[in-house]
Order: C-alpha cells, then structure tokens, then sequence
C-alpha cells in the first residue's frame, strides 16, 4: 500500500545538482572557525551571523550551481551561459502576458494555460478519488474488487493515456486534461483510503458510545482523522500533475508552458528552454510548499 | 432501590491464533440505582472486558445483561464511558467535545441555546469553564479526563461507566480527581462502574467492591460492602478501622489468595 507520511516527501529547497550537498557544508566549516579566529571576542559578531546562517548553504548550492552550468557552456557548444540566460530572462518577464494570435503569446498566459489543464484534470481526479478512497477504505469488500484494478492501473506512465484521450474526445485539449486526471487520481484514492483504515479504534468507539448518525461520524470523526492523510494525496498528486502537464502539452500543441518548450526548440531558442525549466521548477515548489503549510494547519496532535 | 444493570451468567470467550480463550465465566451481578461498584482485580482477570460488556461495545458469548430491564445489544449514551485514555477528538475543542454527546441525546427535544448551557454546566461541574475553547492538546492529563468525565455525565446517562480513568495520571492529579469524583457523584447520584487496579481507590469511592479472580475463566470472588459514611473525607479516612478492614479484606484476596492461585 502506498502510505506516505507528510514529512518524508518534503523536498529540497536548493534547487542543487548531486555533487552539491557534500561540497557545501565542508565549505561551511572551514568558513566557521575562520569567522570565530578573526573575531573571537565580540559576540556581536556571532549575534549578526546567526540569522544569515541557515542561508549560507544555500547561497553556496547556488554559486556551485552557477559555475557547473558555466562550466558545461565551455565544452558543449550552443548552450547558453548564466548571464546569457539571465539578459534573456529579463526580455520575456518585461512582458510576460502579450498576446500575438494563437501561438505567440507571452510566458504567463503558457504559464496560466498549464495551471488551468492542471486545475481542472486534478479537480476532477479529487472528486472522484477521494471519496473512491473513502469506500475503498471503509468497505473490505470494495476495497477486495478496487484494489487489483489500482494495482494493475497505477505503474502505467500518464502518456500512455494519452492516445485513449485523444482517441475518445477528438481534442488536443481534454486529451491532455484527461491524462492529467488518470496520473492524479491514483494517490488520492490510496492515501485516503489509508487514512480511513488507520483511524484509532478508540475514536471509532467514541462514536459507538455516542451512537452518531453516519453523517456525524463522517463529518465529525472519518474526515478530520483522515485529512492529512487525503493532504498527503492530494500534494503527490498535484506534483505528478505538474511533472506530467510538460509532456503532455509537448505532444498534443497549444497554449502552455510544454508546447513553449517544444516551439522554443523548434525556433532554437535554448535560452528559453532553461528560462522555462526554471519557472517549472519554481511553479511546482510553490504547489508543494503551499499544499505543506495547508497539511501541517490540518494536523492535530493525538497527545 | 431499582436495578440498574443486571448480568446473569455471563460468559465472554475470543477466538484467538491458540482457539478458543475464556476471559470470563460465570459472572453474575446486580447493580443498584445510584450505586458505586468498582471492579478490581489483577491485570488481565477480565476487568475491562466485563466493562465492555456492561457498555455493550463487545457482546457475551454467553448469558445475559439487562440494562434498566432492557437486553444490552450495543453502546448507547445511556451508558456513557470515560475511556482510560480519555479519546477526545484532538480536532474539537473542549466545548465541542462535550457538546458532540449532548446533542446527540437531547438535540431533538431541545434549542440550541439549551444544549449550549447543558454543555457549559458540566463543564462548570469538572471546573474546566477556562478551558473550553481550547483544544485537547492545549491541556494537562488531569484536565483532558475531566473532559471526558464532563463528555459523559453531559448525556445524563443511567449508569457511568470508567475504564481505569485515574491510570495513566500521576499520583497527586489522581487524588485530586478522585476527589471531585467523590463531590460530583455526591451532587448528581449517578449510578457508577469503575474499572481500577487501585486499592485505595476503590474503597474511597465505592459503595461496593468486586474482586475478580485471575483468568482465564474468571468469575467474581468475593464482593466486599465498604460500608463507609458519606461524605468522605481522604485525610479522617486514613485513621478509620472500618477502612484499614476493607483495605486489608481486598488486599487479602488479590495478594494473598489470588497470586497463591496464580503461582
């Protein structure tokens, strides 16, 4: 069973290259006692240098990131440079929401147009796979028919759906919204249905004691048990969604931040390339990170 | 006085990996309107699993038990349980907690601003009117039980019914609520079965002791009159004869004749 805990899946938030971590803090503590020799006395110093602390690694991954990329730029011809980018990054976020027809427009409206497939294939996914999670979890004999069929139907990757999409709708765009809605339907139905498995006896008890109705237990005891656990599912979700969005707008066209990569190849625009790799990236950070304060607001100590 | 619950040879067996296990057998035992029993014995004698019977959250394999001259088929609010680890739900405040079993029982003959006030006077009652809009981890042990005291005696129920409540609180917190136990009870006459390895516990508070004898297969071994004045007062009673004899009686039976059994 897929059970995942809020905490383990919480990500990096350097966005550093493998060699990175080891690098890093060894050149923390070599800065360290340097810091404490050249100033040894004064506590003053101490007292500025512990709020910045935390950010000197990351400030580190950055610069190492910086020159690996520059460094490669050196020994692989046509891929352009840190400033390079940067000066070209400038250009596109001056005016990110122009519009010149159909396929020109502007870095935020791709942005947007992503955000919106995503929006609605994960909707909809939420509304199917929660409460699905929900029976498959209160119900062993819904659970004995749901859980091969989930088996069976969860190690397929996303883009294998996407013909079967394209082939029932006759449309690029629900093809894509679809394909969004299979891959994130999967840990919603799982995490909630763990979640409704694991809710303490004693609280089950309670509400045998008290004889509620169904719809008290479900308002009062099954949701708030199982809500960070459906949080959990719903954050592996939007995060498959967002990784799978590329692809997909890469092979069905449009508007989106997938096909600008694909017509930014086509244009030989490499620049834009990593611009876009880079507002991914920032895009699905913020996803995750909002969806992690929201879990951990959820979360209430059994103590 | 009228007969609250009434158990006539009741028999609680599980299946288990080893087949079948006998907890209890045999047990027989009549409980008065506003009485206080306590059921002690040592550790796995089937104390709670009699409890549990009593609540109707586990059904006797064999035998029968009446409650107010009805067959207990299930839990219900009339009989209310103070669980050993009090199970508040950490998502509700104290209040809610509370309010959650009260609008259960009289939601349907009574306004909201009647369930608000029932819930605020048990709460008055544990003394825990500063605390209600907190939650459950905001608060000490001694304070989430008194919740959970208030949650049940909330629903007015015919018979209280406590797991151990006082077991996993240290010794000081356990006086003190046992205490207000004593007052509370005094002031509402609720008719009370307490689950308790506690010697001096169940002679403070109990009108009747029963000891039960080790498992498997237990039955009642002898039921003890404590036979103390009420009110009562934990510092006077500790130089009482009366109270040295039942302390003595019950310690007699778990240490001397129990554990002989056991050994």
């Amino acid at each position: 069973m897929h059970a995942v805990r809020i905490d383990e899946f919480a990500p990096s938030t350097e966005p550093v290259p493998a060699p990175a971590p080891p690098a890093a803090p060894r050149k923390m503590t070599i800065a360290a006692p340097a810091a404490a020799t050249t100033s040894p006395a004064t506590p003053r110093g101490r007292t500025l240098a512990s709020p910045l602390q935390p950010l000197v690694p990351v400030a580190l991954g950055i610069v190492l990131f910086i020159a690996l990329w520059h460094a490669a730029t050196l020994y692989a011809s046509g891929l352009p440079g840190p400033l390079a980018t940067w000066q070209e990054a400038l250009k596109i976020f001056a005016h990110p929401f122009y519009q010149n027809g159909p396929n020109d427009q502007g870095i935020g409206w791709n942005i947007l147009s992503s955000l919106r497939r995503v929006a609605i294939g994960f909707g909809l996914a939420a509304a199917v796979g929660i409460p699905a999670g929900f029976m498959i979890g209160r119900f062993e004999f819904l659970a004995g028919m749901m859980n091969p069929l989930i088996g069976l139907l969860r190690p397929v990757s996303p883009l294998a759906w996407l013909p079967i999409g394209l082939l029932v709708f006759k449309r690029a765009d629900p093809a894509a919204t679809w394909t969004i809605f299979i891959c994130s339907i999967w840990p919603m139905i799982l995490n909630t249905a763990q979640g409704v498995k694991r809710i303490p006896q004693d609280y089950m008890n309670v509400a045998r004691v008290l004889d509620l109705s169904e719809w008290k237990i479900f308002t009062k005891i099954l949701f708030p048990a199982v809500l960070p656990y459906m949080l959990t599912g719903i954050r592996l979700s939007i995060g498959t969604a967002w990784l799978v969005i590329v692809a997909a707008e890469m092979l069905t066209g449009g508007v989106g931040i997938g096909f600008w990569i694909w017509d930014e190849w086509n244009n030989l625009k490499v620049e834009h390339i990593i611009i876009a790799i880079f507002v991914i990236g920032i895009v699905g950070l913020i996803l995750e990170q909002a969806l992690i304060v929201i879990a951990r607001r959820c979360t209430h100590d059994n103590a | 006085m009228k007969k609250i619950v009434q158990i006539e040879n009741a028999e609680m067996s599980f299946t288990t990996k080893q087949g079948s296990y006998t907890a209890l057998t045999g047990i027989n035992l009549t409980i008065r309107e506003g009485e206080f029993v306590t059921l002690i014995g040592h550790s796995g004698c089937g104390k709670s699993t009699l409890l549990n019977l009593i609540s109707g959250l586990t059904l006797p394999t064999a035998g029968i038990l009446l409650c107010d001259g009805r067959e207990i088929a299930g839990p219900g609010p009339e009989r209310a349980v103070v669980f050993q680890n009090h199970s508040l739900l950490p998502w509700l405040t104290c209040f809610d907690n509370v309010y959650l079993g009260v609008e259960r029982v009289f939601g349907r003959k009574e306004g909201a601003a009647k369930l608000k006030k029932r819930t605020e006077e048990t709460l008055a009652l544990v003394g825990l009117t500063h605390a209600e809009a907190k939650f459950p981890n905001e608060i000490s042990g001694g304070m989430k039980q008194r919740v959970g005291i208030a949650r049940a005696l909330a629903m007015e129920p015919k018979i209280l019914l406590m797991d151990e409540p006082f077991g996993a609180l240290d010794a000081l917190t356990r006086a003190n609520l046992q205490d207000e136990l004593l007052r509370i009870v005094a002031g509402t006459g609720a008719t009370t079965v307490m689950v308790t390895h506690d010697v001096d516990e169940a002679v403070l508070l109990s009108d009747r002791v029963v000891m039960l004898e080790n498992g498997p297969a237990a039955s009642i071994g002898e039921i003890l009159e404590v036979g103390l004045a009420r009110p009562r007062d934990r510092l006077a009673l500790a130089h009482d004869p009366r109270y040295a004899e039942c302390r003595a009686a019950i310690l007699e039976f778990l240490y001397h004749k129990q554990l002989q059994h056991a050994a």
